[in-house]
């Protein structure tokens, strides 16, 4: 793939270079997406915190590797193992008794537990920014200028694998099965006999240890971890769940690449302090124009 | 009716008297200047609470981007009173960084307010978020750096007026027709719709003026404390003032006063404790929702415990 050095090809390797970040980062989006879909899916709540377990993620992560010397892959199982566990247990402990309140009500107090584990982490940890220890190889592919390196490669194809499973997940299994009956009709799966409180706990533990394993990913892409790292991808990949329909898991990966590329493309070509206020415009235009989002179903309103 | 009733006057007395006391004890030096602070913080926080609480506790509109609106009015105000260094320049400040904030109110109210619950939530989120990357990349809010030397004209008689305007302009206001449409859409918006409330005009009526008394907010608060740059006014602060909605129950305005004296109280007693703070304020947000959803006081009012015993019935 070698261009002719005119201005058209150095624009065009300029974004195929944006595009390569952008499907990394968006990667990255798509795996926290499909844990706000899927919780929203099942229990319509905003899981507010989710943000901030991708940022346990990536601090057990960087434990794990930093003083027990493991690699990526075990350092990867261990957070989402961790994450999984994490996400369970807020859903016990503060969401679960509050099954039966208000939607305003579940929404602060998932903002209380994603504030709550920002501070405590913060008081742990201390508030600085770490440095995540390189655990893949320096190695860089060159094809024309655009640059691609090992640990986009690892983000995506970590990513696909992990897509693949979940797809075989609900798709294809006992529990994936009760998942996708719970979020149609939770009334109706009870009387059928699905045992409605485990399914809501599985949910969670998946989209938790996806979140886990974005942590990780993130670290390694960008080398730096904070307890606060978890409020602005947390949100993003929010605003890429409503994007592809929330409650749809192939809208979540689409949304989750859609907002990297954007982000990509407005810091490559216009001002990169524009890129946060970008998403979130372009979050209020979905709203108004299409709030189902791409692959959402249309729900009317019953009196 | 007579505006000089028995109950308005007896209103009136209490404003004047606790405006009094505490212009005494300061005079006298029993306040210190470090308790002084906490009292500026704990009437900014009231006006911001309990313009919070018309837009989230009466129309039952949840709200994320307080935060955004209180920057236009300090944003505003601080630009005004540097180039108006004097008391009608500080009141000027004021008055257009309310009316900016409006305007910005109604400009957002009326695509997201179409939006519910959550959806909502996020918008108003996103929106303040825009305004604070606006205000980070403009040249005459001077970016990141934010504004230094503001003039100082706000004291204790200003932040009181102004708190004081504040509760019982709102409070009228809830109790007017306009409000008691407000508190329909509240109760079920479906059903006020067919009662033939304008629902959406209703909606944008409460954002714009919770706007802009966040607003005034913002322009006492950049008076009050010299200097203010965008990272104040990010997702933390609109979270500081949902906190205090919340404790002091959604849909009622003596709780937002209550809450707000409390939490300043807890926080002055935290000081040496910052990291804690936090943490502290999360663990609150939580157990409050957990077993006590309403709040404080609910959708009650101090006020209303005096009316109960006269009368010997509820409502």
């Amino acid at each position: 793939m070698l261009f002719i050095a005119t201005e058209g090809g150095a624009a065009l390797e300029q974004f195929m270079q944006q595009i390569v970040n952008g499907i990394s980062l968006g990667s990255i989006y798509a795996l926290v997406a499909l844990g706000y879909t899927m919780v929203y899916g099942i229990i319509k709540l905003i899981n507010f915190a989710h943000g901030d377990v991708y940022m346990v993620g990536a601090y057990v992560g960087f434990a794990v590797t930093t003083y027990t010397g493991l690699g990526f892959i075990p350092a990867l199982i261990i957070s989402m193992v961790v994450c999984a566990v994490l996400g369970m247990s807020i859903e016990k402990i503060a969401y679960k008794p509050l099954r039966n309140s208000t939607r305003i009500a579940v929404l602060i107090t998932a903002i209380g537990v994603s504030l709550l584990l920002e501070y405590t982490m913060m008081y742990f940890v201390g508030p600085e920014v770490r440095s995540y220890p390189r655990l893949l190889s320096q190695k860089v592919f060159r094809f024309g200028s655009v640059i691609i390196n090992m640990q986009q490669i690892y983000i995506v194809i970590t990513t696909i694998i992990l897509m693949i499973v979940l797809q075989y997940v609900v798709n294809k299994t006992k529990v994936g099965k009760a998942m996708r009956a719970v979020s149609a009709d939770k009334d109706a799966a009870q009387l059928m006999g699905i045992k409605v409180d485990n399914t809501i706990s599985f949910t969670f533990a998946i989209g938790s240890a996806l979140a886990g394993a974005g942590g990780v990913l993130v670290g390694i892409y960008y080398n730096s971890i904070d307890p606060l790292m978890g409020m602005m991808p947390g949100l993003k990949a929010f605003v890429a769940a409503v994007f592809g329909g929330i409650g749809s898991i192939p809208g979540a990966m689409i949304g989750g690449l859609s907002i990297g590329m954007l982000e990509t493309l407005v810091s490559g070509y216009g001002n990169s302090m524009y890129r946060d206020a970008a998403v979130f415009a372009f979050l209020i235009l979905i709203l108004i124009l299409k709030p189902s989002g791409l692959l959402g179903k249309d729900t009317k309103e019953k009196v | 009716m007579k505006v000089l009733n028995k109950k308005n006057i007896f209103t009136l007395i209490i404003i004047i008297a606790i405006y009094a006391l505490v212009q005494l004890l300061l005079t006298t030096g029993t306040i210190s200047s470090f308790y002084e602070i906490t009292i500026a913080t704990i009437c900014i926080n009231i006006i911001l609470a309990v313009s919070l609480n018309l837009v989230t506790g009466f129309t039952g509109q949840f709200s994320l981007g307080h935060a955004g609106f209180m920057s236009i009015g300090a944003y505003a105000g601080a630009l005004i009173n540097m180039s108006m260094k004097s008391t009608s320049g500080f009141l000027a400040g004021i008055l257009i960084g309310a009316i900016a904030a409006a305007i910005i109110g109604v400009l957002i109210g009326i695509p997201t307010l179409r939006l519910k619950g959550d959806y909502l939530a996020i918008a108003t989120l996103g929106m303040a978020e825009i305004i604070r990357v606006v205000f980070l990349n403009m040249e005459i809010t001077n970016g990141a750096a934010g504004l230094n030397g503001i003039p100082r004209f706000t004291n204790w008689t200003w932040l009181y007026l102004f708190t004081a305007l504040t509760i019982v302009l709102i409070n009228n206001f809830v109790r007017s027709s306009q409000g008691r449409a407000c508190i329909s859409i509240r109760e079920d918006e479906i059903a006020a719709e067919s009662m033939g409330i304008n629902t959406t005009k209703y909606k944008v009526m409460a954002f714009a003026i919770g706007a802009a008394f966040a607003g005034v907010a913002g322009a006492l608060y950049s008076s009050y404390f010299y200097f203010i740059n965008p990272t104040m006014f990010g997702f933390q602060k609109s979270i500081d003032i949902l906190v205090i909605v919340v404790f002091g129950g959604l849909g009622s305005i003596t709780g937002s006063v209550i809450a707000a004296v409390l939490l300043a109280v807890i926080t002055t007693m935290l000081q040496s404790f910052s990291s804690l703070r936090m943490i502290i304020y999360a663990l609150l947000l939580v157990i409050i929702m957990l077993f006590r959803p309403q709040g404080l006081l609910g959708t009650k009012e101090v006020t209303d415990l005096f009316k109960f015993r006269r009368n010997e019935k509820v409502e």
